[in-house]
């Protein structure tokens, strides 16, 4: 390893700008003769439109332009589409509403968008907006998931009867029921994920502009992918030709997923700017907005059961979901409680029998989609919590009932599709339970409880999958795009390169992780290396950055092209050494006639090749290639996390006294930035167990949470310096060796910490999240 | 509109402003200062943390009338790129920043708090002081250890000079 | 935000006179709950009559058996009081737990006391330490000040200039804060005066600051958190939401309560 290689704690080329005020985020983007956009939002969960008056909103002062969903239809501008087909059980596919930029006709949550106010500045569209007078017919709303199916209940779509987009299922049920059957023990379990807000501390933001000149649309878009978003507004929607598009991400703060998906407000903001004669449009979300409007995560009714032999193995897991979508399908929306979830139910056990059956249904609130961990946190929740449950109910240490169950022969292959490829699941228990020094908690239990303070100890023992996946067979299973990348590798003239890559970094750190590669292979220092992102005009085509997917997928299309850089700089280098190609090695920013004193500095070589002077026979000038990386199989990160808890009876209150993590993510670039990302992983999952969920009012389907002033957002002085380390296998899967980093702690850490939490208090009947309150009552419930 | 005057990273400006203008709003579209960040319309995510008058203020619930005639820092005037603040460098030394935006209010809400409770800090001052920014990247993690690097660092920095 | 003009008055009697002018109009203190009202849109007066920086509404001072602290003093300058943590240092952590640093460096406690916020801190050392406050017309006994949810005894026009905090022979205060706004779920500070007087004042629990005479009583009687033990206030007036039903703040009122006396000492 080199000082700015793979494996190296290299700071990070990004902060200079972030440390100093000088990043450029969508919002900070000020556009010459720019308007900006209001939006007037529905203050009903479900109603009618019966007619929209903006004549009053027209004539306020500094008005550009009103535009309603009558307006969006006349100019055949198509609705938001989920790019992932799902088929129920029965094979029919899932059953999607319309899902229009602007309702036109009904409104299906609070918040939905009815009409577009644009002014000379943010406050005249404000004032105008509530001038715009919609006359709404309110009909009654649905927003808890487990009662959306009843016969009674108000309906979301026309086009999904009993709102039930799909009915799904995997695995075998007859062998589960079988193993159920035959099991010495069942242990059951009823689960709710609770709602989340994703709440990235950047508001989306969006600058659509339009060029009557050319015909040309610019969009500036807080966005994760933003080539993807190109090909939906293109093909999909139909706002723009997609070589008439350029989508530019510039600096993002913080997606967690909801970023990933293309919004109504940068359809519009794309389309306004063309129908006010190409004036800018921006509109920037106020936090409140985002509460309203962002897509929401998890969202998830499970009932469980898991069946266990006399000798404590797991026989057989049977699992049924009902997964709430909200009131529109967000663009993954369909494959998060399926092909992301219940593919994952096997956590690290040898699991003969599983059965999964997912009801998607809609309700009259926010769109739910992908947030951190997506599908995978909601597994985890359900696989370790009824692990902790049946070594209480079985009477066997939790460590030692997981130790007894684990996979410890690779590849393996579980029941619901996924095929393991490496890992060694008892490296990472054994580190956790010495770190965590499990031996010495009874004394530590026995401690606080002379205090008055209840102390408990969790596990979790994650896996998940990342770095998705085979195009081919993603789209065997609905996928409407692949989920491979692409990265171009320019080296100039002077030998400094620029590397241009379809992801996205928006906190990950692509700019000095990309650069160690670089860096380790070609030997170039990390400051004469530029990382492109984020504009579909630099950067040919990408899939963007989610899932974890930057590393193993993006880096490895950044080495294949490395390579090919490689292997055209050693034919220059040997027709210039007059060497065999086969002999020459690049060491040290060098390339070297092995076994001899002769070498050329990388930049001569690079300089040669685009002088062309003295090229080989019939080679191109230039040095700069492209590659496309598709996965070969998922990869599995994964890990034990324990926590340990302390609870004051009398408040119920948590506090968090340690966690411990130990991940194997296989090879790693940099440790610094790998730990990072577990640090806000586990504070994200802490969040959601402890403090975090998004309520709606079941009578009138108002958010209730609609601010940080109720949605409880983790602060410092909430959570713990965490104890993070890692185990390594290397994933086979891809040329690196990597995993994925960026999801594991938000999705090993839920159970983790409620597991802590019902040892402690001796009372497993608890949901997240686990608020004073509730801890409290479940104290008084067993006392 | 209303003319406002205040001295901002050590230069005179002036505005003209609606009374309405919130000084956070002044200082990102008037005056092209778009490191001070709006993160959340409720006061308390703590991007758009400033200094007015030495005080470390969320520049999101002050009008910038309020701070006509007054002294603002933003993050743009604590350090530059070539000479870095101390908290600044801390930050970047500990990884306490992931997608920057929450950062600019963090470094400011730092060098704030070291001012007022000194640089003799233990963690829990430090996670109670860092309760007017939410960071949805780092856990905090860093941060706290960012915030007691620098402090270090400015007592020796301080006894040396002694 | 709506619309609105702002004001700079030099003096309390000019702050008074641009207030009786303006239509609707409001004093602006430190704004850390006006502004935020306003933006959301709940709020749009015609006029906002600046007083945060009025010099004659500043400053702490302690003597005579009383601290008195100007209308305009911000919370943070109460919580970094040498003085005050001298005298009573209850008030100086009541302060400091109050919204945040950077709140604490613009929130004052007149802004504080006037708008009267169900959940906001400092009623609870008004009326638990049995302060008084005085007004640009008048004085008013803390048990009279606060009358009801976002409800004071103040007049049209009147503003608060200082509040008179008797030094206790103790005091504390204890707060269970609302997890996402930081405001007290249950707030509750208890006193004992030089006369031996008990008070135990609530915040937070119910729609506005109370007294509790039972707790009162027994502390009155044994002075030691046990005292409380069994002592509990009724449910049925209290405040409901999705952080805490009435019951389990019923709970936290004598749990704080105990923990209040726990910290006097």
């Amino acid at each position: 390893m080199g000082m700015e290689g793979i494996g190296a704690p290299v700071k990070r080329k990004e902060d200079r700008r972030f440390i100093t005020g000088r990043g450029r985020y969508t919002d900070d983007i000020a556009l010459k003769d720019m308007t900006y956009a209001w939006f007037v939002r529905s203050p009903h969960a479900h109603a009618r439109i019966r007619s929209i008056d903006t004549s009053a909103a027209r004539a306020a002062p500094g008005v550009v332009g009103v535009l309603t969903g009558a307006d969006l239809a006349g100019d055949k501008i198509g609705g938001l589409i989920c790019g992932w087909m799902i088929h129920s059980k029965d094979g029919s596919p899932m059953k999607a509403g319309a899902h229009p930029a602007i309702a036109a006709e009904v409104v299906k949550h609070v918040g939905d968008q009815v009409a577009v106010v644009i002014a000379e500045t943010r406050n005249q569209a404000r004032d105008a907006a509530e001038l715009v007078v919609v006359d709404y017919e309110p009909l009654p709303a649905i927003v808890d998931p487990a009662k959306s199916r009843a016969a009674a209940a108000p309906q979301v779509h026309p086009e999904a009867p009993g709102n039930l987009i799909y009915n799904w299922g995997l695995g075998d049920e007859a062998a589960t029921d079988a193993a159920l059957a035959g099991a010495a023990r069942i242990v059951t379990l009823d689960m709710r994920n609770n709602r989340l807000v994703p709440n990235a501390i950047e508001p989306r933001a969006a600058i659509g502009a339009y060029d009557p000149a050319e015909e040309h649309y610019t969009l500036y878009n807080t966005s994760q992918n933003p080539h993807v978003a190109r090909l939906v507004l293109s093909a999909f929607v139909g706002v723009a030709p997609e070589h008439k598009l350029r989508v530019v991400a510039p600096d993002v703060g913080g997606g967690f997923g909801s970023k990933i998906f293309i919004y109504p407000e940068e359809t519009v903001c794309l389309w306004a700017s063309r129908r006010i004669g190409g004036r800018p449009v921006k509109w920037t979300a106020d936090r409140s907005e985002s509460f309203l409007v962002d897509a929401h995560g998890r969202d998830h009714v499970t009932h469980a059961e898991m069946a266990f032999d006399a000798d404590n193995r797991i026989l057989g897991l049977k699992v049924h979901t009902i997964a709430n979508i909200g009131a529109y399908m967000s663009t993954f929306s369909s494959s998060v409680p399926t092909y992301l979830y219940a593919t994952l139910l096997s956590g690290q056990y040898d699991i003969p029998a599983i059965y999964a059956e997912v009801d998607a249904v809609y309700t009259h609130t926010a769109p739910v989609d992908a947030y951190r961990g997506a599908g995978r946190p909601e597994a985890t929740y359900v696989v370790e919590r009824l692990m902790e449950t049946a070594a209480r109910e079985l009477g066997v240490d939790p460590a030692e009932l997981r130790r007894r169950n684990f996979v410890r022969s690779f590849p393996h292959q579980t029941p619901v599709i996924m095929a393991y490829d490496a890992g060694d699941y008892e490296a990472h228990l054994d580190a956790a339970l010495k770190i965590a020094d499990y031996a010495g908690f009874a004394a530590r239990k026995a401690e606080a409880k002379a205090r008055g303070k209840l102390r408990g100890i969790g596990f979790s023992c994650y896996i998940e999958a990342c770095g998705i996946a085979p195009s081919q067979a993603v789209g065997s299973l609905g996928a409407g795009v692949g989920l491979w990348e692409s990265a171009e590798v320019r080296v100039n003239p002077v030998g400094t390169v620029e590397v241009l890559t379809g992801c996205h970094s928006h906190g990950q750190g692509h700019e000095t992780t990309y650069a160690q590669l670089v860096n380790e292979r070609l030997g170039i220092p990390i400051d004469q290396i530029s990382i492109v992102h984020g504009d579909t005009d630099k950067v040919q085509f990408g899939m963007g950055t989610y899932g974890s997917r930057s590393g193993a997928v993006g880096m490895s299309a950044v080495l294949k092209a490395i390579e090919k850089v490689e292997a055209k700089a050693k034919k220059i280098a040997a027709h210039l050494m007059e060497a065999s190609e086969a002999d020459i090695v690049i060491e040290g920013g060098e390339l070297k006639v092995a076994g001899t004193d002769k070498s050329l500095p990388f930049f001569q070589v690079a300089l040669a090749a685009y002088t062309a002077h003295n090229l080989p026979a019939g080679m191109e000038p230039g040095l700069k290639e492209g590659a496309f990386y598709d996965p070969t199989n998922f990869t599995f990160p994964a890990g034990t996390y324990i926590c340990e808890v302390e609870i004051d009876p009398d408040t119920g209150k948590t506090e968090i006294c340690s966690f411990v993590a130990v991940d194997d993510f296989g090879k790693i670039i940099n440790p610094m930035i790998v730990e990072g990302q577990v640090h806000g992983g586990v504070t994200q999952g802490l969040g959601q167990a402890l403090l975090e969920n998004c309520v709606y009012d079941e009578e009138s389907g108002q958010l209730i949470t609609g601010s940080m002033m109720d949605y409880a957002m983790p602060r410092a002085s909430d959570v713990p310096s965490y104890n993070v380390t890692t185990t390594e296998t290397v994933c086979p899967g891809n040329p690196l060796g990597m995993k994925g980093c960026g999801e594991a702690g938000a999705i090993g850490s839920p159970p983790a910490l409620i597991n802590a939490i019902t040892d402690a208090i001796g009372n497993n009947d608890l949901s997240m999240p686990a608020t004073p309150e509730k801890v409290w009552r479940a104290i008084r419930a067993v006392a | 509109m209303t003319k406002v005057t205040m001295t901002v990273n050590g230069r005179s400006v002036a505005g003209d402003v609606e009374d309405r203008t919130l000084l956070v709003d002044f200082l990102r579209s008037n005056l092209g200062l778009t490191g001070t960040h709006v993160g959340c319309d409720t006061s308390q995510c703590g991007a758009c943390v400033v200094h007015v008058d030495g005080r470390a203020v969320k520049s999101c619930t002050m009008l910038a009338v309020q701070a006509s005639g007054a002294d603002v820092t933003t993050i743009e005037g604590i350090g530059t790129p070539e000479a870095l603040h101390p908290v600044q460098e801390a930050f970047r030394e500990n990884h306490a920043l992931q997608c920057g935006f929450c950062t600019p209010g963090m470094i400011m809400a730092t060098v704030d708090l070291i001012k007022r409770k000194g640089t003799d800090l233990d963690e829990a001052t430090v996670r109670h002081e860092l309760d007017g920014n939410i960071c949805r990247c780092t856990g905090y993690h860093n941060i706290v250890k960012a915030v007691l690097s620098a402090a270090e660092k400015m007592a020796g920095a301080k006894a040396a000079a002694e | 935000m709506y619309e609105t003009t702002y004001h700079r008055p030099g003096s309390i009697a000019e702050a008074a006179a641009m207030l009786s002018k303006a239509a609707d109009g409001k004093l602006l203190a430190g704004g850390q709950t006006l502004i935020p009202t306003m933006k959301q849109r709940l709020a749009s007066p015609s006029d906002l009559v600046d007083i945060g920086g009025l010099a004659e509404l500043q400053g702490i001072t302690v003597g005579g058996g009383t601290v008195t602290i100007g209308a305009g003093t911000k919370h943070g300058e109460v919580a970094g009081s040498a003085d005050v943590a001298a005298a009573i240092p209850a008030l100086g952590a009541l302060a400091e737990g109050i919204g945040d640093p950077h709140v604490r460096q613009m929130g004052t406690l007149g802004g504080s006391i006037a708008n009267n916020d169900p959940a906001a801190d400092y009623p609870a050392a008004v009326v638990g330490l049995g302060a008084t406050v005085t007004t640009s017309k008048r004085t008013i006994a803390g048990d009279d000040f606060f009358t009801g949810m976002f409800e004071t005894a103040l007049d049209e026009g009147e503003i608060v200039t200082k509040v008179a905090f008797p030094v206790p022979a103790k005091a504390g205060y204890a707060k269970f804060p609302n997890p996402a706004s930081r405001y007290a779920m249950v707030g509750v500070m208890v006193s004992k005066g030089t006369d031996g007087a008990v008070r135990v004042a609530v915040t937070g629990a119910g729609p506005c600051v109370f007294r509790v005479p039972a707790m009162e009583a027994a502390l009155a009687a044994n002075w030691s958190p046990a005292a409380l033990d069994g002592i509990a206030v009724s449910a049925a007036d209290l405040n409901a939401d999705i952080h805490g039903s009435a019951e389990y703040r019923a709970n936290l009122v004598t749990v704080m309560a105990k923990r209040a006396v726990a910290a006097a000492g």
